[in-house]
């Protein structure tokens, strides 16, 4: 497992408590797992997603992350209506390991209400959580 | 120490079935033709399976071969924690294969069915006086389906008071078929840590039992091998409040004569029969899971109960409100057979002794080598003690790599990675059938392999070498799943 | 006692590392008030030779072959057990291992695993099947959860002609759920009656057995295009494995799930149990099985090597959100079977599904033209149902009295059908087994 100083957070996306990230791209938000969570996983083998269309309101289970031995919910940061899913992670789970802000992203989400991002964390204020928690 | 067990002989290496054979071919005697042949409508004909053709003799190559890449408690020492992998008496297999027994149809007026069902009626005796409980079922087919038994009838208990409860505890060093059971049934497990003893508080139970949880469920001796000093407190809390005690028995091996459940407050527990009471357990099963109950709830039992009326036995239906059937016919009745016959060759002292005897040996494991392995709660054990990898962590070391190097050694490694509140878990389970030199080997063998993580750890990091196969990679196994050739 | 190695020396010595005086001592964490000071109230232990008197007394008792002859099925069925599978089937390196948890020192279960969830596939035309379940019943009432969580719909239909032990065992597993369980009726043709599935919606699932408990093979095709066409899961359930070495497979006819007995395969009757429940599925709905999975992988050097797998479905680590609380399955029965499916073999199973038909199909004409009653007129495969005259029941008892069984009287389960009975014929019933009954039933 990666040092906390090896773990990448950019500062072009959010980070909710539960280490989902989400980022603004025009009107739309897309959502994936960030490093530390992959990390902390290890391998995952299967990642399973909502239907495009299903709703959620921000903090509410919409996605499943399983490792071998392992099995995480996440958390939808931001409310809103599921727009596309990333199908790719049907055959390749490991993107999420391999990039987690990039291919390895989970949904695309057309946010509710925008000011929730607000209530997301930095990166900066994310690492400086996972510095005190260590 | 000892010349290790472990070495490497001769194994074949077999294909897969549909690899061998060859069309035409024949491992089955067939019974003659004693009757015209009467075509079936060919709408309703299908292809007929695809198996392959194989003769006797491919057929019993294959499984011989397949059967010596296995390590089994007739091989060797096989401490599994929570397990209990006593020897299993070769006595018990002959009883169960006496043809009276194995061809005996469940659906034949009781008349006909007689000694079948005086042995069971007098097994649930037995299990009713070892267990201090007033009445037990034979139905549940495995621990699992013992505890969801359990669970339905703490379900019509509430019901029938008219006022179902919607929540059950579960400590944190519960077996994960305790949720899964409490979940299956309705209920939402609400967890309850246990204390810096290991054990469960009297305050931490006070603390969440209400009038909307319906009971407890408590492995009694838990998971970290201790027992629940608190458990008549504990009991007394969740009656007071209207609820349900269940014990999850799967560790009764500990207590046998020494502890009736029924009398320090439990109201329903399920027994495993191939852990306490040495059926086989057939790499996975088939075990078998009695549910006893206090008086209270002897009226929810599943059905047909075994009943005697003037030394005859019958089959009886005739309880209103019972939770149903929860098998299709009697239960594991050929792995009951074998259970009975071990309380009967066994007998009042030895069933005791066979619990000090499984408290002695990992009483003994835990002293000898607590040095070596880092011991979480270092009090006396039960049947079972759990060490952590704490102490090697530090050299790089895993727990899973001290359990593989076990192997190369000659043992089946102990339960590792459970319970969940030790990080690191290696949960040795001697049982009472080993002997003090197998489990001095056993120690020194540990101790070798402490010794090695220090100075050699890629022995460790390499384990197994002398196994059939090297470690596998489960992970393209779960990414990409193979389940059929 | 044998099983007890401990000589007091032993116990003396380990006792003095422990600095403890007894056995008792080892107990002291149990409080006083916990303990129980009495002797157990159980028999005194037999020698070996005196158990074995005391347990062939009990088993000489019960009702047998060959000395009996036994008309009756429904859902337990006698087969001849080729001598191999038994033996094979004891070998102590399968029969005292544990769940295959340490897959490099469990290879020869897990192959043996992998290559029983592959022929269990094979013959019911299935993509995936599981480890193994305790029974037919409990298989079936899995599969209809699984329909439910597949869908999040929360009724499910099921057919009267569902084994009826079956059917309560359903009704117990969905008790406390709060999921609704409808039964659809049967025609008088032996088959369910689906008419009232078109006003049916939001069903989860629609279970139909083949053959059913009336022994009739019913038209799986057209029951799973109804139900696909309302988008509910098609569940395919049966008693008599066998059968599917002759009938077109549910897989080949639309069934979404598979949950029924595998007793038939290799595995004695023994009151009923232990007992193999198959549940099978397609690849899609895999996930959502409960219970193990045994998967082909590699080892580090490259070489084939098998593993439980997809165990994030399981108890033990999705705990209360498990697919099932399933943990201790009944895997030898499943060894047996795979034992049992590679002796007979794809030429010899189809042959004997097809011997036992045509001996059920022997006594059904003999006893129709005895003047018996046949009342359903559907096809069968190795059972039938018959309508005796009235009064027939001391026939029955008579019959007994005379070691043969004549089936068994379906009034306790279908109070409408008075003087009905269910016959099972299989290759283990003789010609001469047959004429004996119907001139028994003649006189």
């Amino acid at each position: 497992m990666k040092e906390i100083s090896e773990i990448y957070l950019p500062d072009d996306v959010r980070y909710a408590e539960d280490h989902e990230w989400a980022r603004l791209e025009v009107d739309k938000v897309r959502i994936g797992l960030d490093d530390y969570a992959q990390d902390q996983l290890g391998d995952i083998v299967f990642v399973e997603l909502p239907q495009v269309g299903d709703t959620f309101k921000q903090g509410e289970e919409f996605a499943t992350v399983e490792s071998v031995k392992a099995v995480c919910e996440c958390y939808l940061p931001v409310s809103g209506k599921i727009i596309a899913v990333n199908t790719a992670l049907e055959e390749s789970p490991e993107l999420v390991n391999n990039s987690p802000y990039g291919d390895g992203w989970f949904v695309e989400v057309n946010p509710g209400d925008l000011s929730e991002m607000e209530n997301l964390m930095t990166h900066v204020a994310c690492m400086e959580k996972l510095k005190g928690a260590a | 120490m000892k010349e290790s067990l472990g070495a490497t002989g001769l194994i074949l290496n077999e294909p897969l079935l549909w690899e061998k054979g060859k069309k035409g071919r024949c491992g089955f005697s067939f019974p003659r033709r004693d009757v015209e042949p009467c075509p079936l409508d060919e709408e309703l004909t299908g292809e007929g399976p695809d198996f392959p053709d194989l003769s006797e003799v491919d057929v019993v190559r294959h499984y011989t071969r397949l059967a010596q890449w296995n390590f089994g408690v007739d091989t060797g020492m096989y401490p599994l924690g929570s397990c209990t992998m006593k020897y299993s008496p070769k006595t018990n297999e002959k009883q169960a294969s006496l043809p009276g027994f194995t061809g005996a149809h469940p659906l034949l007026p009781s008349s006909l069915s007689q000694g079948a069902l005086k042995m069971m009626f007098e097994f649930e005796q037995y299990l009713n006086e070892i267990t201090g409980m007033y009445a037990t079922t034979l139905q549940p087919a495995a621990g699992a389906h013992g505890e969801f038994t359990g669970m339905l009838i703490i379900y019509a208990f509430h019901k029938k008071q008219g006022a179902q409860r919607s929540k059950i505890i579960v400590p944190d060093t519960a077996h994960g078929t305790n949720p899964a059971s409490v979940s299956l049934c309705g209920f939402r497990p609400v967890p309850v840590t246990s204390n810096e003893q290991g054990i469960l508080s009297v305050e931490a139970i006070a603390e969440i039992m209400d009038q909307d949880t319906a009971g407890i469920m408590v492995t009694n001796p838990n998971t970290l091998g201790l027992f629940e000093e608190n458990i008549q407190k504990i009991a007394q809390i969740v009656h007071a409040k209207g609820g349900l005690v269940y014990c999850d028995g799967a560790n009764m091996n500990a207590v046998m004569g020494m502890v009736k459940m029924g009398n320090i407050g439990i109201d329903v527990m399920q027994l495993n029969l191939h852990k306490t009471f040495s059926t086989p357990h057939g790499g996975g099963g088939p075990g078998s899971g009695p549910v006893s109950v206090a008086k209270h709830l002897e009226p929810f039992l599943p059905v047909p109960r075994v009943v005697e009326e003037n030394n005859t036995y019958i089959l009886a239906e005739d309880y209103p409100d019972s939770i149903g059937k929860i098998s299709a016919f009697h239960g594991a009745f050929g792995v009951i057979i074998k259970a009975y016959s071990y309380i009967r060759s066994m007998g009042p002292e030895n069933l005791k002794k066979a619990s000090q005897l499984a408290v002695l040996n990992a009483n003994y494991i835990k002293e000898r080598l607590k040095g070596t392995l880092h011991l979480p709660y270092d009090r006396p054990c039960m049947h079972e003690c759990v060490f952590s990898d704490k102490h090697q962590a530090t050299q790089n070391i895993a727990t899973l790599d001290m359990a593989k190097r076990l192997m190369d050694y000659g043992f089946h490694p102990p339960t590792v990675h459970f319970p969940l509140v030790v990080p690191g878990a290696i949960m040795v389970e001697p049982t009472e059938t080993e002997s003090k030199e197998d489990i001095d080997q056993f120690i020194e063998t540990f101790k070798a392999i402490a010794s090695e993580a220090r100075e050699n750890p890629d022995l460790l990091h390499h384990a197994p070498k002398s196994c059939k196969v090297k470690r596998l990679d489960e992970v393209t196994a779960a990414r990409k799943p193979c389940l059929t050739g | 006692m044998i099983y007890l190695p401990h000589t007091d020396e032993d116990i003396f010595s380990m006792l003095q590392v422990l600095g403890a005086d007894n056995l008792d001592d080892l107990f002291s964490t149990v409080p006083e008030d916990c303990r129980f000071t009495g002797d157990l109230n159980l028999p005194e232990a037999l020698s070996e030779w005196e158990l074995n008197d005391h347990m062939s007394t009990l088993s000489n008792t019960m009702a047998v072959s060959p000395e009996y002859k036994v008309f009756v099925g429904a859902g337990s069925y006698e087969h001849f057990i080729p001598a191999s599978v038994s033996y094979l089937l004891g070998r102590s390196e399968f029969v005292t291992s544990y769940t295959p948890y340490q897959p490099e020192m469990s290879q020869g279960t897990l192959q043996a695993i992998y290559e029983y969830q592959t022929l269990a596939a094979r013959l019911l035309g299935m993509e995936v099947a599981t480890a193994s379940h305790y029974d037919g019943a409990t298989a079936l009432a899995e599969a209809l959860l699984m329909a439910v969580r597949i869908t999040k719909r929360k009724k499910v239909a099921i057919s009267s002609l569902i084994h009826p032990l079956y059917r309560r065992v359903i009704q117990t597993y969905f008790g406390p759920t709060g999921y609704e369980v409808v039964e659809l009726p049967y025609l008088n043709t032996g088959v369910t009656d689906t008419t009232g599935l078109d006003e049916m919606d939001d069903l989860a699932a629609v279970a139909i057995q083949s053959p059913n408990f009336f022994g009739c093979i019913e038209n799986l095709q057209v029951l799973g295009q109804k139900a696909h066409d309302k988008k509910t899961l098609f569940v395919a359930s049966f008693t008599e494995a066998l059968a599917y070495g002759l009938l077109k497979s549910p897989g080949s006819q639309g069934a979404d799930i598979v949950g029924g007995e595998g007793q038939s395969l290799g595995i004695p009757r023994s009151f009923g149990g232990p007992a193999l429940g198959i549940l099978a599925s397609g690849k899609k709905h895999m996930r959502s099985l409960p219970g193990r999975l045994v998967g082909k992988t590699k080892d580090l050097d490259g070489k084939t090597g098998f593993v439980l797998t997809l165990a994030t479905r399981e108890q033990h680590i999705r705990r209360e959100k498990a697919t099932s609380n399933i943990c201790t399955n009944n895997s030898l029965c499943a060894l047996a079977a795979a034992m049992y499916m590679a002796s007979v073999g794809g030429t010899g199973i189809r042959k004997l599904a097809q011997l036992n038909h045509d001996k059920a199909e022997y006594l059904k004409n003999k006893l129709k033209k005895a003047g018996v009653g046949i009342p359903f007129d559907s096809p069968t495969f190795n059972e039938f149902v018959v309508e005796f005259p009235s009064g027939f029941e001391t026939t029955h008892k008579h019959l007994l009295e005379k070691k043969i069984i004549a089936g068994l009287c379906l009034s306790p389960y279908y109070p409408e059908l008075a003087n009905h009975y269910l016959l099972c014929v299989t290759e283990t019933r003789s010609k001469n087994d047959m004429d004996t009954l119907v001139r028994e039933v003649k006189s």
